[in-house]
C-alpha cells in the first residue's frame, strides 16, 4: 500500500477578487502519476503554484514530513536574457559539481552542455536542462507545468519518455499540468479535470467520458474524440 | 590640480567599475530604465545640494530612495509597465528640480562634475563603493535566480522580498554616487551602457560581470583623462566613451 504523499482538502485559490479554483479534494500517492488537465486559465498553473505555497488559499494542503519537491516551471522568459552557461544556472543550486554531472548523465547528456550557453540551447535541451534542475536533490516529487510548451513534437516524446525512465529508476511521484488528452492516457494513473471547478477526477480511461470532456472543453471535445479514434 | 586628477580619477574608476558591475544585474532584469527615473528623482537633492553646498550624493540619496518607494508603490498600485512609470518619475523630477534649480548650476546637475571632489568625499565614495560592491556580490546568485523566475527563487526558499529591498538600496547608493560623478541625466548610461557592452561579448556570468566591471572603469579613466585634456564635462565624456566601447563591442559581438 503506497503511503499519502499530498492531501488536499476543499482547496479555495481567490486571486485580485477572482476566483481561480474552488472546493478542489484529492490525494496523491507515493509513486503516482497525476495529471491536471484543463483549458487555458482553467486554474492547473496557480494550482501548481498554491501547492508550493506560493499564493495565498484556503482549505487544508498537507505534504508528508520532509518530502522533497522540484519543480520545473512553464516558462522562463528571461533566461535567454542573461549569458550564462549551464554549469552557473546549476551553481545557483549550491551543489557540487559531481552530483551535477550525475544528474546530467541521468537524463542523457554529457559533461560538455555544462559549457554551453542558455541562450544557445534548442528548446528541447533547454527543457531536459530544467529537468536536471528539477532532479537536483533527490526529490520525492516532481511538479512540471506544461512540460512541452515551445517544444516540437519529436522533442514532446522526448521529455514524456524521460520522465517515465526517471519516475521508475528513482521511484518519483510526478504531478503534470497540460491541456493535452493523449498525455494523460499514455502517461498517467490519475487525472483531475479542472475549469476552475474540479469537473472530474480518478483513473483516466474511467474518468474521461465524453461527457465530462465536453463540460471540460466545451466545443473543443469534438477535436479530441476524433482525435483519439 | 595634479592631485584634484588623481582624486577625480580615483573616485571616477570606483563609481564607473560599481555601476558597470550592478549594471548586470539590472540588465537581466530590465531594469536599467529604473535607474534612468532614479537619476532624475535625484535632480531636486541635487538643486537642494548645489544651492546649500553640501555634497550632490548626499543631497541626491533620501531622493533616491523616495524614487524607488515611489515606483514601487506606482507599480504595484497600476501595474504600469516600467516603460510609462519611468516617463512619468522621470518628468516629475526635472520639473520639481527646475522650480528652484539656480541657472548657473544647471550643468553640474544635469551632467555632473567630478572635477571639484575633495579628498574626504573621494574617501568616503572609495569605503561606500566598497560596501555595495560586497553586498552586490552577497546577493548576486540569488537576485540571477529571482531574474530568472521568482516562482523557482520562492521554490528555493529564498526570501524574495528582502532580497529584492537589498537590490535596491544598492541601485540607490550607486545611483546617489553616479550623479556626482555624470549627473542625473545620465547615471542610466553609467549604468546600463558597460552591462550592454559586455553582454555582447560574453559566453557566460563571469565574464559579463568580469568586462561589465571592467568597461564601467575604463571609460571613467578614458572620460576623466579626455576631461583633463580639454575643455569638455567629465560626465559626458565618460558616456561618449562608454558608448565608444558599447560600437566596437557590437562588431565583436559572440
Amino acid at each position: 500500500m503506497s503511503e499519502i504523499i499530498l492531501k488536499v482538502k476543499n482547496l479555495n485559490v481567490k486571486l485580485e477578487e477572482e476566483e481561480i479554483i474552488k472546493e478542489l479534494s484529492f490525494e496523491v500517492k507515493e509513486g503516482d502519476v497525476l495529471t491536471i488537465l484543463g483549458p487555458n486559465g482553467a486554474g492547473k498553473t496557480v494550482l501548481l503554484k498554491t501547492l508550493l505555497g506560493l499564493f495565498p488559499y484556503q482549505g487544508e494542503i498537507k505534504w508528508t514530513k520532509e518530502v522533497k519537491i522540484g519543480y520545473v516551471p512553464q516558462r522562463l522568459p528571461f533566461i535567454r536574457d542573461i549569458p550564462m552557461n549551464v554549469e552557473e544556472l546549476f551553481k545557483l543550486k549550491k551543489i557540487s559539481r559531481k552530483e551535477i554531472k550525475e544528474t546530467l548523465n541521468s537524463v542523457g547528456f554529457g559533461e560538455e552542455i555544462l559549457d554551453k550557453k542558455i541562450g544557445n540551447l534548442s528548446s528541447g535541451q533547454f527543457q531536459r536542462i530544467l529537468v536536471v534542475w528539477a532532479l537536483i536533490g533527490n526529490p520525492d516529487i516532481l511538479l512540471f507545468d506544461e512540460p512541452t510548451t515551445g517544444i516540437d513534437i519529436g522533442g514532446e516524446e522526448t521529455i514524456y519518455s524521460l520522465l517515465a525512465k526517471l519516475k521508475e529508476e528513482r521511484n518519483l511521484t510526478i504531478l503534470l499540468v497540460t491541456h493535452d488528452l493523449s498525455v494523460v492516457y499514455k502517461f498517467s494513473n490519475y487525472v483531475i479535470c479542472l475549469n476552475k471547478c474540479p469537473i472530474c477526477q480518478g483513473v483516466p480511461r474511467e474518468v474521461l467520458t465524453p461527457e465530462n470532456l465536453q463540460k471540460l472543453y466545451g466545443e473543443e471535445v469534438k477535436f479530441y474524440e476524433h482525435h483519439k479514434h | 590640480m595634479g592631485s584634484q586628477f588623481f582624486l577625480s580619477l580615483i573616485a571616477g574608476i570606483f563609481i564607473g567599475g560599481a555601476a558597470g558591475y550592478l549594471g548586470t544585474l539590472m540588465l537581466s532584469k530590465r531594469m536599467a530604465l529604473a535607474v534612468c527615473p532614479l537619476g532624475h528623482l535625484a535632480l531636486p537633492g541635487i538643486a537642494l545640494a548645489l544651492i546649500y553646498g553640501f555634497d550632490v550624493s548626499l543631497g541626491a540619496f533620501p531622493f533616491v530612495i523616495l524614487g524607488i518607494i515611489l515606483i514601487w508603490l506606482c507599480e504595484m498600485r497600476t501595474k504600469l509597465p516600467m516603460e510609462a512609470l519611468t516617463a512619468i518619475v522621470f518628468a516629475s523630477g526635472v520639473g520639481i528640480a527646475f522650480l528652484f534649480l539656480p541657472i548657473e548650476e544647471t550643468e553640474t546637475a544635469l551632467v555632473g562634475d567630478i572635477s571639484r571632489v575633495g579628498f574626504w568625499e573621494v574617501v568616503i565614495s572609495v569605503v561606500l563603493i566598497i560596501l555595495v560592491s560586497s553586498v552586490i556580490k552577497k546577493i548576486y546568485p540569488q537576485m540571477i535566480l529571482i531574474n530568472i523566475s521568482e516562482d523557482i527563487a520562492k521554490a528555493e526558499k529564498i526570501n524574495v522580498k528582502k532580497y529584492n529591498f537589498l537590490y535596491l538600496g544598492c541601485i540607490a547608493m550607486i545611483a546617489a554616487l553616479g550623479v556626482k560623478m555624470v549627473g542625473g541625466l545620465l547615471t542610466a548610461a553609467l549604468v546600463a551602457i558597460p552591462a550592454c557592452s559586455a553582454r555582447n561579448l560574453s559566453r557566460n556570468l563571469s565574464q559579463y560581470t568580469f568586462l561589465a566591471t571592467f568597461f564601467g572603469i575604463l571609460s571613467s579613466f578614458f572620460g576623466i583623462s579626455f576631461f583633463k585634456l580639454s575643455n569638455f564635462s567629465a560626465g559626458p565624456l565618460i558616456i561618449l566613451v562608454s558608448a565608444l566601447i558599447f560600437l566596437i563591442s557590437m562588431v565583436f559581438k559572440k
